[in-house]
């Protein structure tokens, strides 16, 4: 089976920037296959979602198995999905540091190997990798989420010369931060820090998240290809 | 087998590469008097896992990690590919 409309993969939908780009995208028209390991606690039209953690390598062959039976395609995938837990490096346990390697790292990869096998077949394919300023800031308090965010940076990067020759694109996106669940345990005084810090000083949006996957995903954005983009002014 | 072959002759034409005289058990996929390059493997494998997916409804990762590290290349010819992925699903007991 094969349907004209445009697929779209987005991991971590169950809430924040990816419920935001779930919700923007079938509305936009595109059906959209979210998960998250969680229920959604959402509906929309266009929109299916599935319960599955990306680190699980069997669980995303699967995922993307069942979305290329119902759909014939896969036009764009948006790996948002991740884990944070900020912490002094000194008080991180092996443990803490593994898992968000796993979710990060091993779970991105994986959704781009299984989506890009699909992709191939039409030869046409945009991957959007989320990354983080607080890498390129270097935050402290958050050695091991930033360094696994830089990791996905890299592999997105050399990812780009490995599927280039299929028309895939792949680029990885970092926001400024976002008043989600995911930062909620930041100090005030430490996010109003980051924020004084940028060019543009004020909290990113759900909308400077779409509207940068909007210009990745565009068809004319065929040659824009391992690229990190960062908001804020941030480099 | 059939699926094999089919996916190495829509990987050769897409590569413009011309077909042996006839494809055999024994065609050297990896290796010395190989049919294809190395980027040509790669299709190659992703054809023959997104066709067993598409025909038969088993989905498996032909290059895991012990296929990778086999002494051996389960990909080398067409037949010793054909054993391996008769060995990967029954090991992951991915048929439907």
């Amino acid at each position: 089976m094969s349907t004209d409309k445009q697929v779209v993969l987005v991991t971590g939908t169950r809430k924040g920037i990816g419920r935001h780009l779930a919700e923007h995208y079938a509305k936009k028209g595109y059906i959209v296959e979210g998960c998250s390991r969680g229920d959604a606690g959402f509906e929309v039209e266009n929109y299916h979602h599935t319960n599955l953690d990306v680190a699980d390598e069997k669980g995303v062959k699967q995922w993307v198995s069942g979305i290329t039976k119902r759909h014939g395609r896969i036009d764009a995938v948006l790996n948002n999905a991740a884990i944070a837990s900020m912490n002094h490096v000194l008080l991180t346990p092996a443990a803490s540091a593994n898992r968000m390697l796993e979710v990060n790292v091993t779970g991105t990869m994986l959704v781009c190997r299984d989506a890009a096998k699909v992709m191939m077949k039409r030869r046409y394919g945009r991957i959007i990798n989320f990354t983080t300023i607080v890498a390129p800031i270097a935050l402290a308090g958050e050695a091991i989420y930033a360094a696994s965010k830089s990791a996905v940076v890299t592999f997105t990067r050399i990812l780009a010369f490995e599927l280039g020759q299929w028309g895939i694109t792949c680029n990885s996106f970092g926001a400024t931060p976002i008043m989600t669940d995911m930062i909620k345990g930041v100090p005030q005084a430490k996010i109003d820090a980051v924020v004084q810090g940028l060019a543009v000083k004020r909290l990113g949006t759900y909308e400077d998240c779409s509207n940068v996957c909007d210009f990745f995903m565009a068809k004319s954005s065929d040659n824009i290809t391992g690229q990190v983009l960062y908001l804020g002014g941030i480099t | 087998m059939s699926i094999i072959y089919d996916a190495l002759k829509e990987v050769m034409d897409q590569a413009g590469v011309a077909s042996p005289p006839a494809l055999t058990e024994d065609t050297v996929i990896v290796g010395k008097d190989a049919v294809l390059d190395s980027l040509g493997v790669v299709s190659l494998i992703v054809e023959v896992e997104q066709a067993l997916d598409a025909k038969h409804n088993v989905a498996v990762t032909l290059a895991s990690d012990k296929a990778m590290s086999a002494k051996n290349s389960p990909f080398r010819t067409v037949g010793v590919l054909a054993d391996h992925v008769l060995q990967t699903i029954a090991e992951t007991g991915a048929a439907a």
